[in-house]
């Protein structure tokens, strides 16, 4: 492939599990000499897992991953680096409690990889001086590490890895530990140190902002799966689903419908756009940047109108929450502010319009024919419309979103479940519901739930409908 | 006066009562001749007496290897127990710890007894045995408590930076545990040192310790010896604890 130039690491159909959960699902990813590459999912998504396994603290259940190797002749091989110890890999990582010795000061702290490696002592002396004054540590040598701030011990973290001289340098969440103000500087000095030593760094994160400001490449998880792989540009503007489009940056995203080429429908009007190839009335997702609305009492060509509802100043912007004639709600930023309760008028450029295939328009679940009326799905027996085909085994059942209903008391449904994930689609809420199966439900509802909370599901019977598998094994 | 601080009055009353009273008298004794008249003969006779220092001597000696011993079966056991991959159950840690809620006397007259039955000779051999068996416990719990709360983030740490796994444990695992090692090794060596009924059950009284020495100067009535001897040991214990309960790094190279 001739876009697999320069690979330092290349990560092929990595899964992994923890007893009955599986952290990672069939990840492949490459990475480049002296890039700047970033994990980013939320918490629990299997980023700081995938860091851990190219640490080799963490062995894979399946796949590979291939590591740029040199060998004692100096030659360059790619090498599997499965059962490798840690000890041996090429890379050095900063950890996210920084994990410094408590039992040493800074100069030891940072010459202990060159110890081990028997570099003479003038070379570690001189080669500590230079990574010390790279991190703007200079003469902290002999404090003891316990006597340092936070953002200190983060520097000389920092320095024990990279006085190594790392092929790769890995970081995880180095900056989580610290305060607003400080996390901005050292964002700016990492930046720095990567384009200075031009060392691959592989930076794990779920602090959006850190990985756009940062990053060469970000990797979108979610779920132990990877959602997009892309510049942070692309990533912002052209988010591939809504996942994606939710976790970064703010965006408005709206349930809408591909009239044809170049033609959207979504809250209630056309819109021109610039994507084609999804066919005609085509359910799409729809995402809209908040700064990507442009707003005026009175606006030239504009396309549709809303009411103000609320205006807070953000400090450059101020953040509106406009009600439009068609009565969804869209979040717009811009540098004008408009009085709540007034008329405004709405226009959105062609290009500003991200149209996405949607993942599912129902829910599709694996489940089992038990007689005519019922059928064992989310582990559990559900009562469902009559099957005619008399058949019993497995199958499928269709249930739209708007169909399912979530109840506050997890005894009062069928099954039960956790909301894991909402998406405010304007007009009304996305739920993605793990059941106790461990299975997920998607629900369409106006109500307001909150991540986390436990919930009945119930689903009456007429809506669910069930297909045959037509005799394939699965 | 704060309210607050009327509260600490009870102790203080059983502070001075239990032990500040007993610890005023072992000196006062300690500096009188028979008669009641201040002396430092009983101090010096120590000195003098070539029994006494050399019970001394075999006093120390049992001391040191004993906790040498407990060091060396502990510190692993410990090690093995702390570590969830070679130990799943916390009840093997419990098994370990077990032996100490039984009374050591009890615990003494049993092994004796067993060494008998077994057909052993009493004398050093199944004195460190005993001893060892009695203080095990002691020196297992500090240590494996240390490294069960050790960051093990540290030993990443040292592995990335390109520490094999024997390295790895020499220059953080155990640096890292000398707390533990420096609080096991106080509460092996000072009870070992001033013990008696062990040495009395487990050789037969043919290897007397100091602890032996004190306790026959004192069922003899001659307390102002006895009480001389007590304070020498004292100041030894307490010269021990100056030692292991300073700098870290210092316990490292000497005492042991």
């Amino acid at each position: 492939m001739s876009g697999k130039e320069n690979v330092i690491i290349d990560i092929e159909h990595l899964s992994k599990s923890f007893g009955d959960k599986q952290v990672l699902k069939d990840i492949s990813l490459y990475i480049r000499k002296g890039e700047f590459v970033t994990l980013l999912g939320p918490s629990g998504c299997g980023k700081t897992t995938l860091l851990r396994m190219i640490a080799g603290f963490l062995q894979p259940d399946e796949g590979t991953i291939m590591m740029e190797w040199e060998s004692r002749g100096g030659q360059r091989e790619f090498r599997d680096v499965a059962g490798i110890p840690p000890h041996l890999r090429p890379l050095n990582t900063v950890f996210q409690r920084y994990a410094l010795f408590p039992h040493l000061d800074v100069y030891d702290n940072i010459a202990f990889g060159l110890k081990l490696k028997g570099v003479p002592k003038d070379e570690i002396d001189a080669r500590i001086r230079k990574v010390l004054k790279l991190v703007s540590m200079s003469d902290y040598e002999d404090r003891d590490v316990d006597s340092l701030s936070g953002g200190q011990q983060q520097r000389v973290a920092i320095a024990r890895a990279i006085v190594n001289r790392p092929k790769v340098l890995l970081l995880d969440e180095p900056l989580a530990a610290l305060d607003l103000k400080m996390r901005q500087d050292m964002q700016i000095e990492l930046k720095e140190m990567h384009q200075k030593l031009g060392i691959t760094f592989i930076y794990v994160t779920h602090d959006q902002s850190e990985a756009l400001t940062l990053s060469d490449t970000i990797v979108v998880m979610n779920e132990g799966k990877i959602q997009q792989i892309g510049t942070p540009t692309d990533i912002y503007n052209e988010p591939v689903n809504s996942f994606v489009a939710d976790f970064i940056g703010e965006s408005n995203i709206l349930n809408g419908t591909m009239v044809k080429d170049r033609l959207v429908n979504f809250i209630g009007h056309d819109f021109e756009c610039v994507d084609e190839g999804f066919g005609e009335n085509v359910p799409v997702d729809v995402v809209i940047r908040p700064e990507d609305v442009y707003i005026g009492y009175t606006l030239e060509g504009s396309q549709f109108t809303g009411t103000v509802k609320s205006c807070t100043f953000k400090g450059v912007h101020y953040e509106m929450y406009v009600d439009t004639d068609s009565g969804n709600e869209l979040q717009i930023q811009d540098y004008d502010a408009f009085e709540p309760g007034k008329q405004v008028q709405m226009l959105i450029h062609p290009d500003d319009i991200q149209v996405m295939r949607k993942e599912r328009i129902e829910n599709v679940i694996d489940c089992e024919i038990i007689d005519e009326n019922h059928v064992k799905m989310l582990g559990e027996v559900f009562e469902c419309a009559p099957i005619t085909s008399g058949s019993t085994g497995p199958a499928r059942a269709h249930i739209s979103f708007a169909k399912v209903d979530l109840m506050d008391h997890e005894d009062d449904g069928d099954t039960s479940g956790e909301v894991w994930f909402i998406l405010y689609k304007g007009d009304h809420y996305h739920l993605t519901v793990k059941t106790v199966s461990g299975e997920y439900v998607y629900v369409d509802t106006d109500d307001i739930w909150d991540k986390g909370d436990l919930v009945g599901i119930k689903i009456l019977p007429e809506d669910i409908t069930v297909e045959m598998n037509d005799g394939q094994e699965k | 006066m704060g309210k607050r601080s009327n509260w600490a009055i009870p102790y203080l009353i059983f502070l001075i009562l239990f032990v500040a009273l007993p610890l005023l008298l072992i000196v006062v004794y300690a500096l009188q001749d028979g008669n009641g008249g201040f002396t430092f003969d009983n101090i010096t006779r120590f000195f003098t007496d070539s029994d006494a220092l050399s019970t001394f001597a075999v006093s120390i000696e049992v001391a040191i290897e004993n906790t040498l011993i407990c060091l060396l079966l502990g510190y692993p056991a410990a090690y093995i127990l702390a570590n969830k991959n070679l130990n799943k159950s916390a009840v093997t840690a419990i098994l370990f710890i077990l032996p100490m809620w039984i009374n050591a006397l009890m615990r003494t007259l049993a092994t004796a007894e067993l060494f008998n039955v077994m057909g052993f000779t009493l004398g050093k051999g199944t004195l460190l045995m005993g001893m060892a068996y009695d203080y095990l416990p002691f020196m297992i719990y500090p240590i494996y408590n240390v490294l069960l709360k050790m960051d093990h983030s540290y030993e990443e740490a040292a592995a990335d930076l390109g520490a094999t796994p024997v390295q790895v444990f020499r220059k953080v695992t155990l640096p890292l545990s000398m707390p533990g090692i420096s609080s096991g090794i106080l509460m092996v060596f000072m009870p070992t040192v001033s013990t008696f009924a062990i040495s009395e059950f487990l050789t037969n009284n043919k290897i007397k310790l100091f602890g032996t020495i004190i306790q026959e100067n004192i069922n003899s009535s001659m307390w102002n010896y006895g009480a001389a001897l007590s304070l020498i040991m004292l100041v030894i214990i307490g010269l021990t604890t100056l030692v292991l309960g300073g700098e870290d790094s210092e316990v490292e190279g000497g005492t042991v």
